[in-house]
């Protein structure tokens, strides 16, 4: 029986086990240290590796991202905490100017190996300034990768595998997922980045969702079976590299897709994977259009309805999907 | 500090092909035989010299868009610098940088940057990595005073001391951030006041002397060496030419531009070693000539180099390829 652990202690432990393993490893970030990070997920790491290692910062987001990538340029392997990824917008001229484009410019002989993690999504009653998800303004940028684990198990081997990845990681955790608890091996072990996982299989109609909505899905999909509809969910884990594949193929099977994510649908991520199915063997297969259900076209508010409303909640994505199951094309 | 002669030998023979291959690089461009942009730093070259006279070879530098002296005076091959000026597949960044992204790796130059105050944050990094590593490597970080005025220079003097970083800031104060006059907001002494503000140590000196530039430069080198953490140092210098190639000079008048130009650097330069004895005249147009051909070799090979395989694209985005 494989032991559980949440989210966040996932988060640690893969930190922990890195830098234990690896001294090139490092974490910096704003209040990483005594503090223990702004949602805990570096507790207890000042104590065990010191403050040459555990990098308390002051408010300087620009700095943090640009620190990670002058050490990774030199061959260190850093792991930089943005408190919230609201703040990205902070720190995006070095993560997106510079970490990311270094090796390309510089023909090829620059290698930037940094990790910067972050927590998006709503769900807290943080409002507009820290409840925001941004991934796909980092999927557009060749050069960095995406990653965004929805499972603790996912958390632990994707955030190795981020730290010995050779390239700028942009690692998206979810606030709300940092509770959720699920089997972890003790023991370090990677997932590749760009390897989608089938969260659970079926027949009828493919949802690919993303963090948060790939645990909301699955509570959907147990609903929907109710109603006779077997429900596969595809959780891509890391959005740049994507497998693509592993989607074609489940919508091959099913007919029939649904994209779930909590960014604003405008310009999110749901637009690139419609496009990409669309462009794919899997057009011939569809049995009805390519739907998505996505972030609603407003900045998060504050007020706790108008919160939950903002984002697709189960309800949602039971009825979506069981209009869904309904349309022929 | 007193100069050997081979030291005057090599500072000025660094000199004039810093001057001689922004020359060519403005008649390469003129000619049409380039495209892009270039920020030439004609008027600054005591500034690029004299800061990395004292530097280890492997020591590391930073540099900003106005790189090309930085790049020269760390060691670079004249020949794969012009070749990736030209866009060449055997530049030093396979044709992908151009003139506002050489970099020289193995050479310890981590860059040249297209953003303004883009290199001061990625110091930082390199000065934490380097204490890390405990070699006794230290960097020279770049900038100018259109940096100086930036969030990027501000957040990384705190987190420099901070981390107590092995990195000396080197600001090269030549007077305009495009048009805009630093004038307007400092000068050069209040820019080295910053590192007051911050509690390093900063002095500024005139940019143009290229002894001036090494003593101050060199102190700061033994400082921040020894571990006593970053140092600052403005060196007050002027471009002569404008900003990029788009600048018709609005914004200043000839006259303030042919007054910087009685002070040119390596003339003073020429006059300190004379008076000093260091070299003969005839030494001293020997250098200036060597400056031109290495260019005209330099420029020889640009030319002749092949373009990058348009097949090759896609390569190096992502490591390994």
């Amino acid at each position: 029986m494989v032991r559980e652990i949440s989210y966040l202690e996932a988060v640690r432990e893969a930190m922990t086990q890195e830098m234990e393993r690896d001294e090139r490893v490092f974490l910096i970030g704003e209040d990483v240290g005594k503090y223990g990070g702004a949602f805990q997920a570096s507790l207890g790491m000042l104590e065990k590796f010191g403050p040459e290692r555990i990098l308390d910062t002051p408010i300087t987001e620009l700095g943090i991202a640009g620190a990670a990538t002058g050490a990774a340029l030199i061959g260190m392997r850093p792991i930089a905490e943005i408190m919230f990824m609201d703040f990205t917008t902070l720190a995006s001229e070095q993560l997106v100017n510079q970490a990311a484009k270094l090796r390309f410019m510089f023909g090829g002989k620059a290698t930037v190996p940094m990790v910067l993690r972050t927590p998006a999504g709503s769900g807290t009653g943080a409002a507009e300034h820290h409840s925001q998800s941004f991934e796909n303004w980092f999927v557009h940028i060749p050069g960095l990768k995406v990653v965004m684990p929805s499972t603790p198990y996912d958390v632990k081997g994707l955030l190795i595998e981020s730290i010995r990845d050779d390239n700028p990681v942009v690692f998206i955790e979810h606030k709300l997922l940092y509770k959720v608890k699920g089997p972890v091996p003790e023991e370090p072990y990677t997932i590749p980045l760009g390897k989608a996982d089938v969260k659970r299989e079926g027949k009828d109609l493919t949802i690919v969702a993303t963090s948060i909505m790939v645990q909301r899905s699955l509570e959907a999909a147990k609903q929907l079976a109710k109603d006779g509809i077997e429900v596969e969910i595809v959780d891509p884990r890391s959005l740049r590299p994507l497998d693509t594949e592993t989607i074609v193929q489940s919508v091959k099977k099913t007919g029939k897709v649904l994209i779930v994510h909590e960014a604003v649908k405008t310009g999110g991520f749901g637009g690139e994977l419609a496009a990409v199915i669309a462009e794919s063997e899997a057009f011939g297969y569809l049995e009805a259009p390519i739907l998505r259900l996505a972030g609603r076209e407003v900045p998060i508010p504050y007020n706790r309805d108008l919160e939950y409303h903002s984002v697709p909640q189960v309800e949602n994505i039971v009825e979506k999907a069981r209009q869904l199951a309904r349309m022929q094309v | 500090m007193k100069i050997t002669k081979g030291e005057a030998t090599h500072y000025l023979l660094q000199m004039c092909q810093i001057r001689a291959f922004e020359e060519q690089a403005e008649e390469s461009y003129m000619a049409g035989k380039v495209h892009g942009t270039m920020h030439l730093s004609i008027g600054q070259e005591a500034s690029a010299v004299g800061s990395l006279a004292k530097l280890k070879p492997d020591d590391l530098i930073l540099s900003t868009h106005r790189g090309h002296g930085h790049c020269i005076a760390k060691g670079a091959d004249l020949n794969l610098m012009m070749a990736e000026f030209y866009g060449k597949a055997n530049g030093y960044c396979r044709g992908r940088g151009g003139s506002m992204h050489i970099a020289d790796i193995a050479c310890g130059n981590l860059g040249a940057n297209g953003v303004v105050g883009g290199g001061i944050p990625m110091a930082v990094g390199v000065g934490i990595g380097l204490k890390m590593q405990k070699q006794g490597k230290i960097l020279v970080s770049f900038f100018g005073d259109g940096a100086a005025s930036s969030g990027a220079f501000h957040e990384s003097m705190e987190l420099s001391v901070i981390y107590h970083v092995p990195v000396v800031y080197v600001c090269e104060n030549n007077q305009y951030a495009m048009s805009f006059p630093a004038s307007r907001w400092t000068n050069s002494q209040r820019l080295a006041s910053f590192a007051a503000c911050y509690g390093l140590p900063g002095k500024s000196v005139d940019g143009n002397d290229l002894i001036a530039v090494l003593d101050a430069v060199s102190e700061a080198i033994t400082f921040t060496r020894s571990g006593k953490g970053p140092s600052l140092v403005v060196c007050d210098t002027y471009r002569w030419r404008g900003h990029s190639k788009s600048d018709r000079n609005r914004y200043r008048s000839q006259e303030e531009i042919d007054e910087w130009k009685k002070k040119d650097p390596i003339e003073r330069f020429v006059n300190y070693i004379m008076t000093m004895k260091l070299l003969t005249e005839k030494d001293v147009e020997k250098i200036k000539s060597q400056a031109k051909d290495d260019i005209e070799n330099a420029r020889q090979f640009a030319e002749s180099s092949p373009d990058p395989d348009v097949a090759t694209l896609e390569e190096g985005v992502y490591a390994p390829w």
